[in-house]
């Protein structure tokens, strides 16, 4: 037995009804908000639910509870914002293995309004308490962009380079509606704005928000059988590599990218020129970067000049994160659901800023810090 | 104790004023390397059957498995691999401070600060030499910080 290409489709995805501040609802809400408009995009109630998958420790119990759900199958996997990728991965596996048949994926983030929102201690025994905290770090601002001073020296990349990508998905962003910032911004712009972290300013670094997203996952054989078009899963990959940015084994590439990414494309049966489209998670400018050279669309120290040129934008060869990004159209703390639904947005057809015919669609995520990967390749046929 | 050396950068352990940042807490694996920076040396661990060292502190080898390691004491040279500089306030810490990793003459990298230098893009240099000083916070924890290199190397 083994996960062929297709054999898993998304029957149900939707977003949390609104995400940017949303004070009038505590985390587990957003989690039933986006589960509950999962549910009636595909046409299902809590009790055609039976597995369960969100970021945990301890949280698949809470959102069953709430929801209203008895699983046969759970996964509480939680490596930072792209554990919903690796979620995915694992509900293949179990719908293959026959563990579950209907599996729902739940994210919700108070990030912004911080209602119920998680702790993040940093403990003093931990080896990130032991070896990082005590040298100022202050959240992933202070921490993710270590390796881009480096990254810079060894590509030739610039301060205007890593300006562009902000600039690019800002482009994308003023198509939708539903985006945080939707006003244009220039290179200028960019490196005018607050510095934050040097080398990173204020608009090379995601907002952090509220919201949350759901996903519901099933047989491709009963997929066809959904009010939805489904969208089939091709490909999956997942990896990690250390929760210390300071131990990151090459400053210039995530280990769990080329890990995930490569994994992910080979499952599927794929090359990078049958690519429609693609999702990388952006916390940080420099990061579309990591994912273009790490997953191969690009050579080492080419992604510059490819986002350069123009290929991501709007009108460009491959379109890349086309919601705006974690940098213009929302973060909750852990993107990458939302990410994932762009994706699945894009090959159903129904996109604010809308690809033409895209047939396949490459999500992929990052965990804290480099420390986790997870890509899952979408198709709109069944191979 | 004696003064430690004045600094540009002004951390508050420099100083000795109440460390507000922080504090690290020992654990049976790393119990050595803190006991080694209160005395002034920067321990390290070394895998016997690659001979290669490696950090974080922790009693067996990462590259083979092997629980036949041995701790030795580093030369305290490092250079400069790279950082961010940080314009937000932090407890402990008065921007802007850089957040840095360097690269250990035996091979390990560390997060750390750098001392008496500039905390400016224009004084911290890739790859610029370092040299390990050692800042007391209170009776049990010693933080490595480096400074640029007094000596050519």
């Amino acid at each position: 037995m083994s996960c062929q290409p297709g054999s898993v489709a998304v029957v149900g995805a939707a977003e949390s009804t609104r995400i940017g501040a949303v004070p009038e609802m505590s985390q587990i809400m957003l989690h039933a908000d986006a589960a509950l408009n999962a549910m009636a995009d595909a046409g299902l109630k809590p009790s055609d639910i039976d597995g369960l998958a969100c970021v945990g420790p301890m949280m698949p119990q809470q959102i069953a509870h709430y929801l209203g759900i008895t699983p046969h199958w759970v996964d509480g996997t939680g490596v930072g914002g792209c554990s919903f990728m690796l979620h995915v991965r694992h509900a293949v596996a179990a719908i293959t293995a026959g563990y579950a048949r209907t599996i729902l994926i739940t994210h919700g983030e108070s990030g912004k309004s911080r209602i119920n929102a998680t702790p993040r201690p940093p403990e003093p025994e931990s080896l990130a308490g032991q070896f990082e905290a005590p040298f100022g770090p202050y959240g992933p601002p202070t921490l993710f962009p270590i390796p881009v001073l480096r990254y810079m020296k060894a590509t030739g990349t610039t301060h205007e380079h890593l300006a562009q990508v902000a600039v690019v998905q800002r482009e994308w962003a003023a198509k939708n509606p539903r985006a945080l910032f939707r006003d244009p911004v220039t290179i200028e712009d960019v490196l005018a704005s607050r510095m934050v972290a040097y080398p990173f300013r204020l608009l090379q670094c995601c907002p952090v928000t509220d919201g949350g997203g759901a996903l519901i996952l099933t047989a491709a054989e009963r997929a066809t059988d959904f009010p939805s078009p489904p969208v089939y899963i091709l490909g999956s990959g997942e990896s990690v590599e250390s929760t210390l940015i300071s131990q990151m084994e090459d400053f210039t590439s995530s280990r769990a990218f080329r890990v995930a990414g490569p994994t992910a494309l080979k499952m599927a049966g794929i090359t990078h020129a049958d690519v429609d489209h693609l999702m990388i998670y952006d916390a940080f400018a420099h990061l579309p970067l990591f994912g273009l050279e790490d997953l191969g669309f690009c050579q080492r120290g080419e992604a510059k000049d490819f986002l350069w040129d123009g290929h991501t934008r709007p009108g460009g060869r491959l379109p890349l994160n086309t919601n705006g990004g974690g940098l213009s159209y929302t973060h909750t703390g852990m993107y990458g659901m939302f990410a994932l639904q762009e994706s699945i947005r894009q090959v159903r057809g129904t996109a604010p800023a809308q690809v033409p015919d895209v047939n396949i669609s490459v999500a992929h995520g990052v965990g804290g810090m480099f420390s986790s990967s997870g890509t899952i390749v979408f198709g709109r046929n069944r191979p | 104790m004696s003064k430690p050396p004045e600094c540009d950068f002004p951390l508050p352990q420099a100083d000795m004023r109440p460390f507000t940042g922080s504090k690290p807490k020992p654990t049976p694996e790393t119990r050595h390397f803190w006991e080694g920076c209160r005395a002034g040396r920067l321990l390290l661990q070394r895998c016997r059957e690659t001979g290669r060292a490696y950090f974080p502190p922790r009693p067996f080898s990462p590259f083979s498995g092997s629980r036949d390691v041995e701790i030795f004491a580093a030369s305290g040279r490092a250079t400069l691999y790279s950082y961010v500089i940080h314009h937000r306030e932090v407890p402990g810490f008065t921007p802007p401070y850089a957040i840095a990793v360097v690269e250990l003459e035996e091979g390990p990298r560390m997060m750390t600060n750098i001392a008496e230098c500039p905390q400016t893009p224009e004084a911290l240099i890739l790859d610029m030499n370092l040299e390990v000083v050692f800042r007391p916070v209170d009776e049990e924890i010693t933080l490595p910080l480096f400074r640029p290199a007094k000596e050519a190397r």
